[in-house]
């Protein structure tokens, strides 16, 4: 490596300085946050009966731990998050196809899938609870119905803008319409599949906790509605900061996988 | 014997809502075997057309076109195309780009592998044949396309405006060794480009179009004095100026 200058060396330890700075203040604002919250709560300026407090969150969840219960709410609402979410890829995904295969198609089809694209999926959950019953398969396909047509439709979008004279080469190459999905228009929207599915993550969880509110008997949302009612709020704060956690996880995991892709791309 | 490519007659006109264009009217000409014919003609009038045609990406509105004396669908000549991009694909290693004709086709085997690592040798890409098309320069990258091109083992290339998207300098040497590479694979080729000193310094016969509708305008054979003819050679060419302003008194005498 070539020998880096003195002002570029005192820029790269700015910018690090900025950066650790950065991270340090994220923590401390997190800690601020924390401190206030239960200071507040054990001088009694806030109620800690409504607004709970750091370690009433802390004791609900060791003491959920200790009886086991916590792992079938966050289990159930995980598993069914993730089933919703590889479903709704792959059932874009294959949407997508059929849609480019078929340009009359998706012409008939691009009206209805704006409409149900932008309609309050939430008003969808009670639908289906009514239609399909309060089980877990209802809550998937709450989970689904909120990422779906989202995904379909910028999926398809990715398709169609692939560079037609990428499509010519390929047949110039004596390709079929076949290879130009295969070699051409799938690998190319690699990048759009990994954003939607980084989209589509936090989407499927809103779904599920919205049919748990109204079709479960188990899960953080399904923990979050009951706690409201018969006032446990410690429960409801807990699962909140459980979902968080959760969501923060799941969109990490998709940005590693992001991460390894591009490497190969 | 019949010549290799024969066009007659072909005219193509596009359609769409906003009516239809005529972009190619009463074409004929024809190629033999081992020539290098250059299109020239502005912008728009129809050359990448021509070639669409030519491979049979495009039917003609009318005419014919003959491959060996027979018509293009039962005619068996392979033939190879080269765009004006290179359009390598960065998901794929430069080896598995230029084989993407053959893997398309299902003919990798042994020979034709052979071959593409043969060329990669010759025309100095061996070492990049597991890098990725951003790795090279534009230069290597026209070279990688072409020889995705020549694996398939064409009977005619057609090359588009292969050297447009390349500054000036570079565009003379890569020119050079294309050209170079055509000669050595003995291919029959039609270059294509709105550069007519890049046409009379590559060609056998300059074909002249004319504004839209494409017409020809104008056959002029080309010919220079000289044992190994290179392209660079040509331009500094005495022959090369006369050509030049024949041509270009042609191209300008009914705009
Ligand atoms: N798909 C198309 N639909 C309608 N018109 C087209 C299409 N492709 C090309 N044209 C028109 O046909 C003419 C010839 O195009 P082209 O063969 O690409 O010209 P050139 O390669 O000589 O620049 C242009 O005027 C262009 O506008
Ligand atoms: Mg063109």
């Amino acid at each position: 490596m070539s020998e880096i200058s003195l002002a570029q060396q005192s820029f790269l330890e700015e910018k690090k300085r900025q950066r650790n700075w950065v991270r340090a203040a994220r923590i401390l604002l997190f800690l601020l946050f924390l401190v206030l919250w239960e200071g507040a709560a054990r001088t009694h300026l806030i109620d800690a009966f409504i607004f709970s407090s750091p370690s009433r969150v802390y004791n609900t969840f060791v003491g959920m731990l200790l009886d086991k219960s916590i792992f079938l709410h966050v289990g159930s609402t995980l598993m069914e998050t993730l089933v919703s979410f590889l479903l709704v890829i792959l059932l874009s995904l294959l949407a997508a196809v059929l849609l480019w295969l078929c340009p009359l198609l998706s012409k008939v089809l691009d009206p209805y899938l704006v409409i149900l694209n932008s309609l309050p999926k939430s008003a969808l959950a009670p639908l289906l609870i009514v239609w399909l019953g309060a089980n877990q398969k209802t809550i998937v396909v709450a989970g689904m119905s909120v990422a779906i047509f989202g995904s379909i439709l910028t999926i398809y979008t990715g398709f169609s803008q692939v560079d037609t004279e990428k499509i010519k080469l390929i047949y110039t190459l004596g390709g079929t319409r076949r290879d130009v999905l295969g070699k051409v228009v799938l690998p190319s929207s690699v990048p759009i599949l990994l954003n939607t599915m980084k989209v589509n993550i936090g989407l499927c969880l809103v779904g599920v906790v919205i049919g748990e509110f109204i079709g479960s008997r188990q899960g953080l949302g399904y923990l979050i509605i009951y706690g409201s009612q018969v006032f446990k709020l410690d429960w409801v704060i807990m699962s909140i900061v459980l979902l968080c956690i959760m969501a923060l996880v799941l969109y990490s995991l998709l940005q590693v996988l992001e991460r390894r892709c591009q490497r190969h791309v | 014997m019949d010549p290799l490519l024969t066009l007659s007659h072909i005219s193509y006109s596009y359609h769409d809502l906003n009516g239809e264009t005529t972009a190619l009217s009463d074409i004929s000409f024809s190629l033999e075997e081992g020539r290098f014919l250059a299109i020239v003609g502005p912008s728009g009038c129809g050359k990448s057309t021509l070639l669409s045609l030519i491979c049979g990406l495009l039917e003609p509105s009318e005419g014919e076109i003959a491959l060996n004396g027979l018509p293009l669908k039962q005619a068996s000549a392979n033939i190879g195309y080269m765009l004006q991009k290179d359009h390598l694909f960065e998901w794929r290693t430069i080896y598995s780009n230029v084989t993407l004709g053959l893997e398309i086709q299902h003919r990798l085997n042994e020979h034709t592998r052979k071959n593409v690592d043969d060329m990669l040798e010759t025309y100095g890409l061996s070492s990049f044949r597991d890098s990725r098309p951003s790795q090279l320069s534009g230069g290597m990258r026209q070279r990688a396309a072409l020889i995705r091109t020549l694996a398939l083992e064409p009977d005619l290339l057609l090359l588009d405006e292969p050297f447009s998207a390349l500054d000036y300098q570079t565009r003379l040497s890569v020119c050079d060794d294309i050209f170079g590479i055509i000669k050595k694979e003995q291919k029959t080729a039609i270059l294509v480009t709105h550069d007519l000193s890049e046409a009379i310094s590559m060609a056998d016969e300059v074909l002249v179009l004319s504004r839209r509708p494409g017409r020809v305008q104008k056959k002029q054979p080309i010919h220079f004095e000289m044992e190994e003819r290179t392209p660079l050679r040509c331009r500094n060419a005495p022959e090369f100026k006369d050509y030049f302003n024949l041509i270009w008194k042609e191209l300008n005498s009914n705009v």
